[in-house]
């Protein structure tokens, strides 16, 4: 058991952080990537989290290699990548389909990358054993695939990326094939599994929660740019662009105005005091559902909240929460959400009623407007 | 356990009855749509082999007798022409893997509406009448045909190479007929291959050669033992091709039947050599779906 111990650990200080420089994709005249510069630590969880057609896939094949950018640079370590073939970059990565052979069992499976690298039979028998019962599959060796369900197959591929001991892990969507429950269970367990093995990993997801859950850090991906790196916490509280904003989360959008004295107002709500990008920008006040709480009695602003007043337009039920939308003077529309126990304030809500909704000033995001940075 | 579950058992539900009716009317329905199938091979398959069986048994005193299989031993010129029938069908077929293996590959990686073209090259040639194939072939191969010709004037050999009525324009012409039969269900096993598969391959530390002989050739093998065995059997009574370009020298069992109808009047002996061939055939297949995994193979499951 020792010297496991000192595998894992030997395992953890050879993960590798990669470079990514003025990586560029071009498809006939459409950018898949444009000039894409990333930095990924060495051993994080590092998420690249976009729409469909946004870039991310493109981006992670690059970095395994399945396809060749026009311009740039890829560095695992010191080493320069770009041009090296994927069956020598040494990188493991799940498949969205899995892609297991269906022509050999579960062990021959996690087996192969193993036979590839000469590895004796012995030792790889006792490795391919420690993959298994680290996905906890130690039962299923001799199976075939075509007998896994869903989520086993997910774990044999994993067992599979992983047991060659790469210093690199890639996964493009692995868990968008299984059920809710499931999917949610193996986020934690993926999460679990990155800290055992320290090793530097990017996952691809367009599922902006998924993304939230496992993450050291995200990179949002839009139009084969970059719009946004941060850890979870600063891509939901600080956004950097309008569409980062509206992508993560949920949120409602409000216009600033700014007056003679660089203040920021919101028709005659003061938003801020100062804003310290380009001074003649519009910005916009980003406003997060459940950052809103509905007020009975005060109607006014004060130093801790600002209060809009409106008309309940929408209101849904949703079991833990109740979502709902407030109209600004027929104007703006602002999304909003609250508990749905026993005592929360807005359980006899209706269309039509008149109410009044807080916004601490802490959760107040301004962001500058959509092409700016 | 609950009531209604103790009247399921019971089968006294209301509506039991009649949904049994309807069942059993349904599955009636469904076996007549099958009658004119099972009574054309009832007429055209069943009948003539079981008369073509009888017949065999039959002695040239017109009683029954074993005469004619005796015959097939005793006399050497018939197992001359069963190891003919086999080596044909099986260098025909090992051509055809030969030649079809790359093609089928090289229509799998094209993108599908180019497949679709390039599929038609393969599949014109199926459509025009077997007999113009033949004879084709034996213009382009004959003494003084197109092949000879062009080689003769390129300097390539100085006198005409013999090229037909002999084993070599047998199986150029077997080869090329029975092509289409092992592309088909190879590109369709091929077809199956997700790209995935071969990126995971190389993922996790194959070179290109390793992937395909690793991942890549086991995958296909099941649309190639469906195309083999095809091919195999298709060629075992395989008549036209083998008698016109064969020039009398090929003599496979097609052949020795028809010329023991014409020469002797033989249905006994003829019957015989088309019984044991039959036999020689169920025998291959079984075999081969006993250590194949044939099932496999010809429904399409990895």
């Amino acid at each position: 058991m020792t010297s496991h111990a000192d595998n894992r650990s030997s395992e953890t200080s050879t993960a590798l952080p990669i470079h990514i420089q003025g990586l560029t994709k071009k498809f006939d005249q459409f950018y898949a990537l444009d000039s894409v510069d990333l930095e990924v630590r060495s051993g994080e969880f590092l998420t690249l989290l976009g729409p469909s057609g946004s870039g991310k896939t493109t981006l992670l094949m690059a970095i395994a290699g399945f396809n060749r950018p026009d311009a740039g640079s890829i560095r695992f370590g010191d080493e320069e990548m770009i041009l090296t073939p994927p069956h020598r970059r040494n990188v493991g990565m799940v498949f969205q389909s899995y892609a297991l052979f269906p022509h050999m069992s579960v062990a021959e499976n996690v087996a192969f990358p193993l036979k590839l690298r000469q590895v004796d039979a012995k030792e790889s028998a006792e490795r391919v054993a420690e993959a298994l019962a680290t996905v906890q599959l130690s039962e299923l060796g001799d199976r075939s695939i075509d007998q896994l369900s869903g989520g086993q197959r997910q774990r044999v591929a994993l067992a599979r990326a992983f047991v060659f001991r790469p210093r690199i892990l890639l996964m493009d969507e692995p868990l968008s094939a299984l059920d809710k429950k499931l999917r949610e269970q193996m986020q934690i367990e993926l999460k679990h599994l990155h800290e055992k093995l320290g090793v530097t990993t990017v996952y691809v997801t367009h599922d902006q929660r998924e993304a939230l859950t496992m993450s050291d850090r995200i990179a949002v991906i839009n139009d084969g740019k970059l719009a946004q790196v941060g850890t979870p916490h600063a891509i939901y509280n600080q956004p950097a662009t309008p569409f980062v904003a509206d992508f993560i989360g949920e949120s409602s959008m409000l216009p600033l105005k700014r007056d003679n004295a660089g203040k920021l107002f919101f028709e005659n709500h003061l938003i801020a005091d100062e804003y310290a990008a380009d001074p003649g920008a519009e910005c916009s006040l980003v406003i997060r559902p459940e950052r809103l709480f509905v007020i009975r009695d005060e109607v006014t602003d004060t130093d801790q909240t600002i209060v809009f007043s409106g008309a309940v337009r929408e209101f849904v039920y949703q079991g833990e929460t109740a979502f709902a939308q407030m109209s600004i003077s027929d104007k703006y529309d602002l999304s909003f959400r609250f508990g749905t126990d026993s005592a929360s304030s807005g359980n006899d809500m209706r269309p039509g009623d008149q109410i009044s909704l807080g916004l601490n000033r802490r959760d107040v995001i301004i962001i500058p407007p959509a092409g700016e940075r | 356990m609950s009531p209604s579950m103790e009247s399921e058992i019971a089968a006294d539900l209301p509506n039991q009855k009649s949904l049994r009716v309807q069942g059993e009317r349904e599955q009636w329905m469904l076996l007549s749509l099958s009658t004119p199938a099972l009574l054309a091979i009832v007429l055209i398959v069943v009948i003539p082999v079981g008369w073509l069986f009888y017949l065999s048994f039959i002695g040239s005193d017109g009683q029954l007798s074993l005469e004619n299989y005796q015959k097939m031993i005793q006399y050497k010129s018939y197992a001359r022409v069963f190891l003919t029938t086999f080596q044909v069908s099986l260098l025909t077929t090992l051509l055809c893997i030969l030649i079809g293996y790359p093609l089928a590959y090289f229509l799998a990686i094209l993108p599908q509406r180019m497949a679709g073209f390039f599929m038609l090259a393969v599949l014109l040639p199926f459509w025009t009448s077997l007999l113009v194939r033949t004879y084709a072939w034996l213009v382009l191969l004959q003494r003084n045909g197109i092949l000879n010709d062009l080689a003769i004037s390129a300097g390539i050999w100085d006198s005409p190479v013999k090229l037909v009525h002999n084993m070599t324009g047998t199986l150029i012409g077997m080869a090329h007929i029975m092509l289409p039969f092992l592309v088909l269900p190879l590109y369709g096993s091929m077809r199956k291959i997700e790209r995935d598969m071969m990126h995971a391959a190389s993922n996790l530390g194959a070179s290109p050669i390793q992937a395909f002989w690793k991942v890549y050739f086991p995958l296909s093998l099941s649309g190639m033992v469906a195309g083999s065995l095809i091919v195999f059997v298709l060629c075992l009574g395989f008549y036209v091709t083998p008698a016109v370009l064969g020039g009398g020298r090929v003599v496979m069992v097609a052949t020795q039947i028809t010329a023991i109808l014409e020469n002797q009047f033989n249905w006994g002996a003829a019957s015989a050599l088309g019984v044991v061939l039959l036999i020689a055939t169920i025998i291959i297949l079984y075999l081969a779906a006993r250590f194949l995994k044939l099932d496999a193979a010809l429904f399409g499951k990895h």
